[in-house]
Order: C-alpha cells, then structure tokens, then sequence
C-alpha cells in the first residue's frame, strides 16, 4: 500500500496516511486527484480506477471514501475487503461510527490504523487482537 | 464524541467545523497558528499537556491542507520525553508530517534507537511503528540489527515482533544489504512455522519481498509456505478470530500464494502434489454467494490461486478449468469480478499457450470495450491487445479504429498507440498497416503522436512495393476537406517521395500534386512548412521534362521564405532554391530517401516503458522475461506480393559505389544516419536531420569533385559527428564481422538453460533464438526457434552442429532466409552415447547488413540425460559398499566451494536431477544423492554421491561419487565439483582429451593440507 486516504464527498481529508515519501505539495496534488477520481463514479462501477501508474482501491460508506492505492498487479479484492476489516474494526470501537467520530477522534484513528497497517503492508488481520490492544494503550494515557 | 479527553482540541475542531466558509476556516486556522507558534517561543511555561495538545492540533490544520512549516522540532522533541502520553504524540505526529528525508529525522535516531533496544515494551512498538512507517536509509543502516534480533526474539510478545517483521521489511525495501546476513534464510524458515497469525502474516509479507529479490536463498522456505496454506485453506486450523465471514484469513493466503509465485518451480514431487491439492480446492470450491464481503474474500483467493496456477505450468487439464472460470467472469454483472476476469486473462496470456481458449471469448471482451466503467474499458482493451494475433488483428484493429471515434479523450492516445502497434506486429499485409495508420491519423491526429507517422513512413521506405500504394492512400486523403495536420505531413512526404510512381493517374499530375499539397500551406504550423518545401523541391525534380509554369511557381515560394523569420524554413528555401537551380545535378542531389535499417518500433519500447514501478517486482514479469517470449509469433506472414523483391533485401541502396573512395563512403553513412533521425522518437535538433534528409545522399552519389564540395559548404554543420553505432548497424559495405551486439549475457542463457527445458538461447537485434528441449533416458529432442525480429527477411541463414564425440546429433534442414517478423522451428534430435561433459555448439551465421556469426553452447549437457531416482537405505548401502573405491568411486576434497547453506545446496542438486535421500546419512551436515545416468554404451546407470560439509568453513566438502562405470564416475564427479566451485562460464574446445579415469591428482595432494585433515575428521 502506497497511501491511505479518508476523504469525505467534499474533499475534505480525514486522516491520509503516506508509506512512500512524498513532498507536501505532491500530497496535496494527490489528495485532490484521488477525490476527484472516485467522488463521481457510478456505485454500479468497479472499486478500483487506475491512478497515475498504480491503482486505487476505494470504497464508500455513507459520505466518506476510503481510497488505498497499491501496485498494478496487487490484489484488488484483498485490498477492497481490508478496508471493509478496517471498517468493521472503527465501528467496533466508537460502537457505530460516523463521521464525526472520526473527526474529533482522529488521533485516535492514527493509533487504529498503526496496529492495522505497518510500513504498507497489513500487520494484524484479527479485530479482536486490534481492539484489545486499542483497551491496553488506553489505559496508559 | 468526548472519547479525546482533550478539550482544547475538541473546541478548535468544533470552531472549524462551525465556519461557515473557506475565509472564515482560514482566519481561524492562522489565528490558531499565531496561538501555537508564541506558545512554542517561550517555550519554559509550557506543560507536557499543553504541549501535546498544540501539536496535535498542528497535524490537525496539516491535514486540513494547511501548510505546517513550524513545530516540526517541538513534535520529534516530544518522542523522547519520558512519559507514554507525550511520547506516543510525538511519534504518531512525526510520522504523518515528516517524511524519510527530513533532517529532523536524524535527531530523532537516538532516541528511537534506545526505545527500540529498551525494556518498555510499549515504546519499542512505537518506535518500531514510526521505523516502518518513515524510515529511510539511514534508519536502515543504524537500525536493521536490533530490529532483526527483536523479530527473532523467544521473549517478546507477538505484538512486538510482527512490528519488527514490517519494519525490516521497510529497512530491507531501502537497503536490500540489510538482511544480507548469513543463516538469515533459516530463520526466516523458522519464522514461518510461527502459530500467531499476526506475526506469520507480517513475516510472509516480509518473505513476499525477499524471495522477489533473490528466491535462490529462501527454498527452505517453500514447503513451510505450502504447509501454511495447507493449514489455512485444507484445515482450516485457525483461531476463529483470524477468519473473515467463515473464511481463514484471506489475506495471509494470499500473501502466501504470491510468494510461492516467486520461486521458478516446485521440484519435490510431494510438496507439488500438496499444493495442487490445495490448489484444486479453491478453484472448485469457491462459489458465488450473497454476501458481498464474504464473496469477495473468497475471490480474493480463487484469483490469487489462479495466478499461482499459471505460474506453476500446470496440467493442461487444470489450465483450461483456470480459462473457463474466467470465461465465467467476464461475462457476470458484478464489475468486480468482470474486470478481475478480464485483467487475469491478460495475465494468462503472457504466460500460457491459452491463446485459441480465450479467443473464443472475443465477442464478449468487445463488449467490454463499451462499457460505461472506464476501469473495465481499460482491461478490455489490454485485453484485446494482448490476444491479438495475425488470425484476428484485423479484426480487433478495426474494433478499436471504431471505438477510436467514441472513446473518451482519457484513453485516446493509449488506443492509437495501441491500435498502430497492433497493425504493424501482425500485418497480414503492409497495404492494410498503412491503410490503419493513415486512419487512425484522419480519426484521431491529436492523439497520434509522432512516432507513429516516423514508423509509417520507415516502413513505405523500406517495402518498394508499397509505395505506389501509400502513395495513392495519401493523394485521397488530401482530397478531404479539413484533415488533420499529421494527415498533411505524412501525405507531403509520401508524395514528394513517391507521387511520380503515379504520374499516370488522374489528379496525379506533378502540377496537380503540388497544387493540391500547397492549398494547405496556409493551414499548418512553422513545424510542418519544411516539410512541404522538401516535397516541392522533390516534386520539382521528378518532373522531367521540367514544367516551366511549376518550376516558377515553387520558385516562388522559395523565394517568399528566404527572409522568413523561422531559421529552419529560411535555410531550406534558400538551399533548395539553389539546388533547383542546378538542373540535371538536381537528380542526384535529391534522390530518394534511403532505407532505414531495421530498429525496435519506438512504439513498443514506447509500451513497454510505461510499465509500473511496484514495491516488488512482479512475479509475473520476471517470469516473462526467463521465457521464450511471445514476442515473435509463428507468422506466415508473406510481404505484400508475394516474394520479396531481391533489392528488398539489401539494407541501404548505395548506387554506384564504384567511384566513390572509401572514406567518402564511410561519410555518406553518417549522413544517411542523420537522415534516419527524422524518423527517430526524439530528433535531437530537427533542422539539422530534416536538412541532411536531402543532402545526404550528395556525398555518396556526386562525383568526389569540387562542385560537392562547394555544395558542402553551403550548409557548414550538417555533416555531424557520426556515431559509431549507428554507423555500424548499417554499415553497407565490407564484412564486418559480429559487429551486432548480443542482448543479454549469453554465457548467463546458457547457464540457466542447464537447468530448465526452454528459453531464450540467443538474441541480438535482428534475431532471437529460442530453445525447447524434451529429454528421454539417452535421448533428447531438441527444437530451435528462429525468430526475425525486423521487417525484412534474414538472409543467408546457415546453422551447423559440432558435436561433442559422444553425442550424435542430427538437425533438420534451416531455411536460407527467415522472412520478416516470422518464426521458423528446426528440430534438432540428439542421442547421448557415453558419459561426457563435452558440449556440442551451434555455429550460426546471418547475414542483415552485414555478416553476423555466433557459436553457441548448446545446453546438451550432462545432466540432461539424467533420470532422477530416489533409493532406500537397504537399496543404497550395499551399492555403495560394493563399489569400493577407484575408480569406480573417487573422492576428492575441493576447495572454494561458493558459500552455500545444506538446503541450498539439496536445491542445486535437485536441480539438477540429483535427487537428495535425506535421513541416508546420520550426520546433519552431509548429504546424499542418487541418481540414474542415461547413455548409449552404459545404458541406465545407477550413480550414488555423498557430499561431506564443513559447518564452520563452507568454502570446502569432500565429494565421494560411485557408479558402475569408471568415464561416468569421473566425469560425474568433474560435473558437480564444476557446478560448485563456480559457474563455468568459459567455453569448452569440442573435442578435449579423452576422459581418462586415473584418479585425480588433487585428491592425494589434498591429503597432506589441513582440508584433508578436516576430511578425515569428518569421516
């Protein structure tokens, strides 16, 4: 995985997390080009759209897309079911998340998606294993 | 919503939010930026707290898309306070603002350093997650120690290790040396028996990366990863929390199955046997069901087993269950999966011979083309383009010049690029490429990029008997209304070159032609003008007689650009005014445009280098480059009519070279070679190549006297510096020996092809040669694949076998001229006789241009012949006692032995059929082998080998190898130490001593040094 981006349907970042080194003014360019490249598609499309020489996976719950981009020749489907885990893993723990959880929350988003994804790669598949852990660092705040 | 605990930032996210535009959010951000930036100077009153909040707000307005450019130092500052609150913010907010090559960084390595060799558990995850999140070279080079003893580590928690596994996979991405450490590759075995899903699934992404890199290192770890998916997807012997709606972590099987994608093949018989079990499994086992989720999960593993099916050479059988399930999906409703079925087709493509299947879904792939999902419009396309061949280009060509018309402004270029390179690959015609390209120019000029018409133009040039066509092509094409500029380029210079073939035709007239070209004039751009002035002036010249009214006419144009503004058309103006003024010199001077010499279609070096850089490496990819590629196809492709003309056949038309001396000769080729630039991808400095164009052939042509010379001088530059390659690859006079450069290392080819059954044996320029062989006890049957790469034929096309004396050899007649783009097959049939390493080498000449001879080893080698046979204790040792000692069983201690780990070397001897018995010998550190040896005169042959190691000094082993028959043992013997050493690369004389058996010197010499000291210990 090359970046993680939450966006909402007006573009506005909601965490975006960057395993490729990239400057300021890419990432911004970047930001702007993924939203505009999923924001209009048709929900009967594909959830992948070649972005540049890689590939977007997206998908979109309520107002907020989710967007990885990984290589050409990554797996799709196991990258689009990822970011359902992910998902599954937030709602568990903000027990029905919206998107203002997100927002308000959203250190709270970097710690989730540091035990999910490391260096690009997925690190712990188990939503259990994550939300415990999530318990364990809580306590030391 | 109070989950943060800190209000402060709540309030200001709220405040945010509560903005009613873009004005007032900035106002409020840069109000918040002045409030952190005065509480960061005085920096004394501030608390840990407030600290920590101000920067979590920084990362806050950061991700709005406010530029940051302050509070980068108190943010790492704060990774080595000592408490977790502040640290874990200073981490996480490092790492989302900073990137690998920030200097702040650097401050941070001690710090991150000490967290991760501490006690606290809970700093080193952090320090670890912000290592693999950011870390660059030099966290690579201070770090990658400690990390790796943290992965291997009996003590830490899973929590840490997986960590660790991510981030050595980072600091190995940055710095492949890092894990260059001896007995890596058995840890990282070891690792894979590991029970915590988490840390499996992080150091299979870690081996994901390794193997890409250098899979020779890592077959130890091949079986544990067949035995990790045979737990996964047979067993299913998981903790329930580790599947994912009913189905064992998807995700670690597939990153398993992409690993076993990166070892070339799967040599044990029962690790194969457990695969493919496996494999069939989910290739029948997975349906269709509601559940998007769980649906997709599973398909993420049937896809994923498909491309490792494809990998592996599966049985046909198994092959054609893969297509017809992708014949499944390409024809479903759900995008996904269509799109997945389209992309893998693709992929089986360039691995398989699966063509004919999927042709059989053409029509429905053309469906795809249209629909609505750019996406799939994007599959289908590579589709079609990857299962084009000469039997349904013209076809499929059409398809896209259709679509060409429709498709939107996103895909055009890709399409006519696409589309241009089709029709000249597979051309059953060239009348019909030229008819494609020039409609592809007239449906989509903007999108056309000039490599296409360059490549047009090089292949009329170049096929006399398609110029009076394009020629024709062109002419109507000017009778449109409004064409497209390329149109007028492409036509004005076919027709200055060739309009004369048609001066019988109506409208054809000199006159007519030039009329109809200069109606343009007022249309084009600077760019096109001096090209439209070299066609008149070569109007000019073919009308003969001249044409009084025509030659004022153009004269007069010339006249009007001699004070043009733009340098290039001035100067042409003025020199083809002066030209033209010659008179009958004006014939030579302007002759036609030389031949181009054969060169790759900058169009598909064009394809081939928009090719995506990925993480690794794709499997896929390195395995297209080990096979005989599909470059060439099998064509019988013939030129327009009929035979080829003999003049076709010579490279550049050099008319009477005769008077001309040598060094003005060798001139002329450079400046023919500049001419050739016009058609490069990128003219270096167009006036100069345009300019030659027609000056080039004045040096060869005109008499060496002092009118060529003052000619020379009117345009001082021109002659340019020649480049010697290029000089070389259409030098047209002398023999010049193998002046064409190989491509690729051919020692390497033949090495390789040692090993495997097929691939490439040779390739240069112009030809590629390809090999497949197929073995049987102590015959083989050998086919050479002769494939022309260029659009002319290849002629004097000779290849003759010198074999070894042990083998006899037999090769069925080779062609004398191999036609263009076409691949001819010579059978090659051997019988081995006795046991020898000789090698037999094909001495292969062609002629292109010049003169090209090769000799190649061929990979008849000794190993071919044998048959791998695993024996019992109760069938080896009374084998190996009863044959006892020289020379039917020898020993020798040899000595710089390439540092290899047991596993290793167990795999080299696979291999190369010499099957490893293991549990033979009770000392670990030996090895035993067995293996059948195929000849003539020995007929099957038992061989028995024992290789002894030394754990503490793996440049050197005794070898003892046994057999029935005293050449065989030696020469076995002789085999083996060869592939130990190092890889022979020197080629052999056909015809060495005869292998005499006394045993060799080096092994009683080896008895007084300290090797063989080791050898007596060991024994």
């Amino acid at each position: 995985i090359r970046f993680i981006l939450l966006q909402n349907r007006q573009g506005k970042t909601r965490l975006a997390k960057y395993y490729i080194p990239l400057e300021e003014s890419e990432k911004h360019k970047v930001e702007y080009e993924v939203h505009r490249l999923v924001v209009n598609r048709d929900p009967k499309f594909t959830n992948f759209v070649e972005f540049r020489t890689h590939k977007v996976i997206y998908r979109r719950y309520a107002g907020l897309f989710f967007s990885l981009c990984v290589d050409m020749t990554d797996n799709e489907l196991a990258y689009l079911e990822s970011i359902h885990l992910f998902v599954e893993i937030l709602d568990h723990f903000f027990s029905n998340v919206c998107e203002l959880d997100l927002v308000f929350n959203f250190h709270k988003v970097y710690l989730i998606l540091d035990e999910f994804i490391l260096a690009g790669e997925l690190q712990e598949t188990s939503k259990r294993a994550i939300i415990e852990r999530m318990g364990e660092l809580e306590k030391l705040e | 919503m109070a989950l943060s605990g800190m209000r402060g930032l709540s309030v200001f996210i709220s405040d945010i939010r509560n903005c009613q535009n873009k004005e007032q959010e900035r106002l409020r951000v840069d109000k918040e930026l002045g409030n952190i930036r005065t509480r960061f100077k005085n920096e004394k009153g501030l608390t840990p707290y407030e600290k920590k909040k101000y920067v979590w707000k920084m990362l806050y307005i950061y991700m709005l898309g406010y530029d940051v450019d302050f509070g980068h130092m108190e943010a790492v500052s704060l990774i080595s306070a000592p408490k977790y609150p502040e640290k874990q913010v200073g981490y996480i907010v490092t790492s989302s603002l900073l990137n690998e090559n920030h200097d702040f960084l650097r401050l941070a390595i001690n710090t991150v350093r000490n967290d991760i060799i501490g006690r606290n558990e809970t700093f080193q995850c952090l320090a670890l997650t912000l290592v693999g999140n950011i870390g660059g070279r030099e966290f690579a080079e201070s770090l990658a120690p400690d990390v790796q003893k943290l992965l291997i580590s009996s003590s830490c928690r899973p929590l840490v290790r997986k960590k660790a596994a991510l981030c050595l996979l980072r600091l190995y991405r940055k710095n492949p040396d890092v894990v260059n450490v001896d007995g890596w590759s058995d840890r990282m075995a070891q690792l894979l028996d590991e029970r915590d899903l988490g840390v499996l699934t992080s150091s299979m992404s870690l081996l994901v990366a390794l193997v890409a890199n250098n899979h020779e290192a890592y077959w130890s770890c091949l079986p544990k990863c067949v035995k990790a998916l045979e737990r996964l997807a047979r067993n299913q012997d998981i903790p329930q929390e580790y599947t994912y709606y009913g189905i064992p972590s998807p995700w670690l099987q597939v990153k398993t199955m992409r690993a076993l994608q990166y070892f070339p093949t799967i040599e044990d018989p029962n690790t194969r046997r457990s695969l493919f079990e496996v494999l069939q499994r989910i290739l029948m086992g997975t349906d269709v069901v509601k559940n998007v989720n769980k649906n997709n999960a599973s398909h993420a593993v049937l896809f994923e087993a498909l491309a490792l099916v494809m990998h592996l050479d599966a049985e046909k059988e198994m092959m054609s269950q893969c297509v017809a399930l992708l014949g499944k999906f390409i024809a479903v409703r759900e995008p996904n999966i269509r799109y997945l079925g389209l992309e893998n087709m693709t992929r089986m493509l360039m691995v398989t011979d699966v063509q004919d299947i999927i042709k059989r879904h053409q029509a429905q792939i053309i469906t795809s083309l249209k629909d609505p999902d750019i996406s799939i419009r994007r599959r289908a396309l590579d589709l079609l383009y990857g299962m084009c061949d000469v039997s349904n280009a013209k076809d499929i060509v059409e398809e896209l010049l259709q679509y060409l018309s429709t498709a939107d402004f996103a895909m055009r270029e890709e399409l006519s690029l696409k589309a241009a390179i089709l029709a000249e690959k597979f051309a059953p015609d060239l009348s019909w490429y030229v008819d494609v390209i020039l409609q592809l120019i007239d449906k989509a000029g903007d999108f056309v990029s000039d490599d296409i018409w360059f490549r047009v133009v090089q292949f009329v040039t170049n096929n006399e008997d398609l110029q009076p066509y394009a020629a024709v092509k062109a002419r109507e094409y000017l009778d449109k209304p409004a064409i497209h500029e390329t149109m007028v380029k492409v036509s004005a210079y076919i027709l200055g070159e060739y309009s004369h073939l048609l001066a019988r035709r109506p409208g054809c007239s000199p006159k007519e032609i030039f009329s109809i070209i200069h109606e343009k004039l007022p249309t084009v751009s600077t760019s096109t003008i001096p090209i439209l002035l070299s066609t008149y002036a070569k109007i000019l010249m073919h009308t003969q007689p001249s044409d009084p009214e025509l030659q004022n006419q153009i004269w007069a144009i010339f006249r009007k650009y001699e004070s043009c503004i733009d340098a290039e058309i001035q100067q042409r103006a003025v020199e083809y005014f002066a030209l033209s003024s010659k008179g009958a010199a004006l014939m030579d001077i302007m002759a036609e445009m030389p031949k181009f010499p054969e060169r790759q279609s900058a169009l598909i070096k064009k394809a081939e280098d928009t090719e995506a850089d990925t993480a690794e490496q794709s499997a896929l990819k390195l395995r297209a480059q080990q096979q005989t590629s599909n470059a060439l196809v099998v064509t019988d492709q013939r030129p327009a009519n009929g035979t080829p003309p003999v003049s076709e056949l010579r490279l550049v038309k050099v008319p009477s070279m005769s008077n001309v001396d040598h060094s003005s000769a060798d001139h002329g080729v450079t400046q023919e070679n500049g001419t050739l630039t016009v058609v490069d991808p990128q003219p270096p400095e167009p006036s100069a190549d345009l300019l030659s164009d027609l000056l080039g052939p004045l040096a060869i042509e005109g008499p060496p006297g002092s009118a060529v010379q003052s000619e020379r001088n009117l345009v001082p530059g021109t002659e340019g510096v020649p480049n010697a390659e290029d000089a070389l690859a259409i030098a047209p006079v002398g023999e010049q020996t193998n002046t064409v450069q190989p491509i690729g290392n051919i020692a390497e080819r033949f090495q390789a092809l040692g090993l495997k059954d097929s691939g490439v044996l040779y390739e240069d320029p112009y030809i590629q040669i390809g090999i497949k062989a197929e073995w049987r006890a102590h015959q083989g049957r050998l086919v050479l694949f002769l494939g022309n790469k260029n659009t002319s034929p290849l002629v004097s096309v000779q290849a003759v076998i010198l074999p070894p004396s042990h083998l006899k050899m037999e090769l069925s007649l080779v062609p004398d001229t191999i036609p263009p783009r076409a691949q001819v097959q010579c059978p090659l049939e051997v019988i081995n006789l006795r046991p020898s390493r000789d090698v037999a080498v094909l001495d292969f000449s062609y002629q292109f241009g010049t003169h090209v001879n090769v000799k190649l080893r061929l990979p008849a080698v000794l190993n071919k012949f044998l048959q791998p046979v695993s024996v019992s204790a109760e069938e080896f040792f009374p084998q190996w006692r009863s044959l006892s000692g020289p020379p039917l069983k020898l020993q020798e201690v040899v000595r710089g032995v390439r540092p290899m780990s047991l596993a290793e070397m167990a795999n080299l001897f696979n291999s190369f059929r010499l099957i490893v018995c293991p549990g033979l010998d009770p000392n670990a550190n030996n090895l035993v082998a067995s293996t059948t040896f195929y000849s003539e005169s020995t007929r099957a042959m038992l061989c028995l080998i024992r290789i002894e190691t030394d754990p503490a000094d793996r440049t050197q082993l005794r070898m003892t190898v046994a057999s029935g028959e005293p050449t065989l043992t030696f020469e076995l013997k002789e085999f083996i130490k060869e592939q130990l050493v190092s890889i022979p690369t020197v080629s052999r004389g056909p015809a060495p001593p005869p292998p005499p058996p006394p045993p060799p010197t080096s092994a009683p010499a080896a008895l007084s040094d300290p090797g063989a000291m080791l050898a007596g210990l060991l024994h």
